[in-house]
């Protein structure tokens, strides 16, 4: 038998010994790639990075199914969707750049920690060239930082906040969506017409960095209207019952309740001020109003009977009548049996320009494609004309002003839009003070 | 301590330390062996392992350790943002800060036992969550998360090129740098974070051997025991149990400055009481009390929460593609609510059958197991020693 003694001694230098050992080829640099999971098979991997439980859980399937829709007309499988009306016609259908289009899921648990963590075994194990989704903004900023750390191209799906292109901006990150900024310049002018200039507002926020943009920006344009805002209220995303925070806005003198809330939160929020009778009431000698800002179909079915004649803005909705639009709700309707929502259409456009991007720079380096996507001007995506601006890598387009309709047709037909406000009544500096403090930095191919 | 004990105690160390050293080759064909899951199963041992010194030998239960965590996560990040990249001053200040703070939530806390202290803690914990989400947002910066920025002065470092975010590292060994080898066939990825966070859960699982091996670590296992009849004896154990809770809140720091070290942000998520009940699990699915059980539960749910979230409808196609055709729909259907996201249900599943058939957790399967090949031949000594092994490991 072998006699070996273990003592305190032996047991740190070995470990010392062994530790410098593993150490040494570490110090190497990886493997001669030039950029991060630069693909070398026949395929190439994009990682889906969405919510699957949380308070956003619904549109982050709804994302998924996009996602998959997208990766089926880059193959070249089914009816080829926008890719028929997209401006740029390099996309054959044959996959990116002659590679086959693989993708990885995974669950971002509406949280910054988990998201990262899964984008990182994407990026790490599975070798994702480019992550995309979201629907949270406080999330989606979170992994447009580890995407930045990392050197791979980060397309955002759905996050509505200013900081996302504004004070957390980063050189690899890139935004379809509009913002919170929007939809204020949007709305003011229709609320101004419909609800006069001489109202109270009353804010209830969901309290992370999209809430607190969104509630800047719509105080903002509404008190430029004339309106008076009364009181800001913060609450925690995902509370579930909001009872509490709803019974004192009547004592408060508002006669608007504004409602910065978005997925199940705004479902709650909502249905809850609605069986208060808020919209019954009279104030001020005026009938009181909801207003919710950031407005989906997919809300509007959760809160179903409540969202009658209640106005809000969108990034797109399944019943526009131009070619792209009919060509994505025909083959999303085909798919899955249901019109897609406007988080669906974001994500789905997101892949299909980056990878329009890829094939038009000729390779996957996010500096390339970085290069190819800023100053872009692209039509046929369902919004109009619209421009990825180079300075804050921020699209755009035109934005819907909605309301809730008072004789849907169906359980999809909730929404009827009131205006299309024309993209350059909401374009704004880059340096805007809503979007000041940050900077894009240098694009980071990472290897 | 007896000599057999200490000869189990030099294999149990012997094999932490292999363990760790061989971590990425053992769980790559377990589709793990990427470094941001390894640095997790490390720094996740930590946490449960410190936890354990609370939990498994005083028997005080807290809801709310990862308030720790989170404190520590935040002083590291402000240590990188003010100070410098390099991870030693980020740790330090990570352990002194979580430990002062257990010192003072210890205090209060262990006032009273049982539930009351649990509740307690649960409620310091959320009051923690809470303040850190929005009142001290200067600080914490709410729910995005305090992140390092281009523009931080980090008074020590030498001035970052233009537009590059610089990344952590011990002495000028990055943090990230990764090399990649192949070996039989896989593609190993050994990372400098790994192994930095693995080495300091080796020394870290070592102390808590000695710990409770100590007289200090008797004197522990006699407050789970019977805390009564230690006061009539004359011992004050308020002493004893506050070392061990704010040794125990040095832990969770430590293991919430790693986490930071690995990924320089920290988000106010870290101290929500989900994540104070996910420690409470790995220790109990473990098995409270042993040495080897947290470190393996941690393993386990941090397994779950990282692969089988990541599961979906097309790859169990692929895993089952084997079967007929209706034979493999129908077992992914119902594969399916177990994986993606409905991988919490699997946990839960997992978590009832170990706490109804193996109270001692995963280890006490383990020695069950154990017991079981050696009884093959030794079936009468078995009955006698089993009385007596109930906290052995």
């Amino acid at each position: 038998m072998i006699n070996f003694r273990l003592d305190r001694r032996g047991l740190l230098k070995g470990g010392l010994a062994a530790g410098t050992m593993l150490a040494a080829p570490t110090i190497l640099t990886r493997s001669a790639s030039a950029y991060t999971n630069e693909p070398t098979g026949s395929n190439v991997v994009l990682g889906f990075n969405v919510p699957q439980s949380g308070a956003y859980a619904d549109e982050g399937a709804d994302e998924l199914r996009a996602y998959q829709l997208a990766v089926q007309h880059l193959n070249g499988e089914g009816d080829g969707g926008m890719l028929n009306t997209f401006s740029s016609k390099e996309l054959q259908g044959n996959g990116v750049l002659g590679k086959k289009v693989d993708y990885v899921t995974g669950d971002t648990q509406t949280k910054s920690d988990a998201a990262r963590a899964s984008a990182k075994r994407m990026i790490e194990r599975d070798g994702a060239v480019m992550i995309t989704g979201g629907s949270s903004s406080g999330v989606a900023i979170a992994v447009q930082g580890l995407c930045q750390e990392a050197g791979v191209i980060f397309m955002a799906g759905l996050t509505h906040s200013n900081d996302t292109t504004g004070k957390d901006k980063k050189a690899n990150g890139f935004r379809h969506f509009f913002n919170a900024y929007m939809s204020g310049a949007a709305l003011a002018p229709v609320l101004k017409s419909n609800y006069g200039s001489d109202r109270k507002a009353y804010h209830l926020t969901a309290d992370y960095t999209w809430g607190w943009t969104q509630e800047e920006s719509i105080a903002a344009s509404t008190e430029a209207i004339g309106w008076e805002t009364v009181a800001k209220v913060r609450t925690p995303l995902g509370a579930g019952d909001f009872s509490q925070y709803i019974t004192p806005v009547l004592n408060s003198g508002a006669d608007v309740l504004i409602l910065n809330h978005y997925g199940r939160d705004m479902v709650n929020s909502l249905t809850q001020a609605v069986q208060f009778g808020l919209l019954d009431k009279m104030v001020n000698g005026k009938k009181f109003e909801v207003v919710v800002p950031l407005y989906s179909r997919l809300m509007a079915q959760g809160a179903g009977e409540n969202v009658k004649g209640i106005f809000g803005s969108t990034n797109w909705h399944w019943s526009l009548q131009d070619e792209g639009s009919k060509a994505f709700v025909k083959s999303f309707g085909q798919a899955y049996g249901f019109p897609p929502s406007q988080a669906a259409h974001t994500c789905y456009v997101q892949t299909l320009l980056y990878a329009d991007a890829a094939q038009r720079a000729g390779t996957f380096n996010p500096c390339g494609i970085a290069e190819a996507l800023e100053g872009f001007e692209f039509d046929g995506m369902g919004n109009g004309k619209t421009l990825y601006r180079a300075e804050d890598h921020q699209c755009f387009k035109n934005v819907l002003v909605v309301k809730g309709k008072d004789n849907p047709e169906s359980q999809f037909d909730l929404l009827e839009v009131v205006d299309e406000v024309p993209a350059e009544q909401v374009t704004y500096a880059p340096d805007h003070p809503m979007f000041a403090g940050g900077e894009l930095g240098a694009c980071n191919p990472g290897a | 301590m007896t000599v057999e004990q200490s000869k189990k105690d030099k294999i149990m160390v012997i094999g932490v330390v292999l363990a760790v050293l061989l971590g990425p080759i053992i769980l790559n064909p377990f589709g793990a062996g990427y470094p941001d899951l390894l640095q997790k199963f490390v720094i996740y041992g930590i946490f449960a392992i410190g936890f354990n010194i609370l939990f498994g030998l005083t028997g005080y239960l807290s809801f709310g350790h990862a308030a720790f965590l989170g404190v520590g996560s935040y002083s590291a990040v402000w240590m990188f943002k003010l100070l410098s990249m390099n991870i030693v001053p980020a740790i330090i200040l990570a352990m002194v800060i979580s430990g002062l703070f257990a010192l003072l939530i210890g205090f209060i806390a262990l006032r009273r036992s049982g539930i009351y202290f649990s509740i307690l803690t649960l409620a310091f914990a959320q009051m923690s969550y809470n303040l850190a989400y929005s009142v001290l947002t200067p600080i914490t910066n709410g729910e995005t998360g305090l992140q390092i920025l281009h523009g931080d002065p980090r008074v020590l470092d030498a001035a970052v090129e233009d537009g590059a975010l610089p990344v952590t590292n011990l002495f000028g060994l990055n943090m990230n740098a990764t090399a990649d080898v192949s070996l039989l066939g896989m593609d190993i990825q050994f990372n400098a974070g790994y192994y930095i966070c693995g080495l300091i859960m080796i020394v870290a699982f070592y102390i808590a051997l000695r710990l409770f091996r100590s007289p200090f670590g008797m004197m522990l296992k006699a407050i789970k025991t019977n805390q009564n009849r230690l006061n009539f004896t004359g011992v004050n154990s308020r002493p004893y149990t506050l070392t061990a809770f704010v040794i125990s809140g040095i832990y969770a720091g430590l293991a919430g400055g790693l986490l930071a070290c690995t990924d320089p942000l920290a988000g106010a998520e870290r101290m929500q009481w989900t994540a104070s009940g996910e420690v409470v699990l790995m220790t109990i699915l473990g098995g409270a009390g042993t040495m080897l059980g947290p470190i393996l539960g941690a393993g386990v749910i941090k397994y779950f929460e990282n692969i089988f979230s990541a599961y979906n409808e097309s790859e169990l196609m692929d895993v089952f593609s084997f079967l007929p055709h209706w034979l493999q729909e129908l077992v992914v259907s119902v594969s399916s609510l177990f994986v993606g996201e409905g991988w919490h249900l699997t946990l839960g599943v997992l978590f009832m059958l170990i706490v109804i058939f193996l109270p001692g957790g995963l280890m006490e399967g383990f020695n069950r197991l154990v017991k079981l090949a050696r009884g093959g031949y030794r079936k009468d000594g078995a009955s006698a020693s089993a009385a007596g092994k109930v906290t052995a490991e």
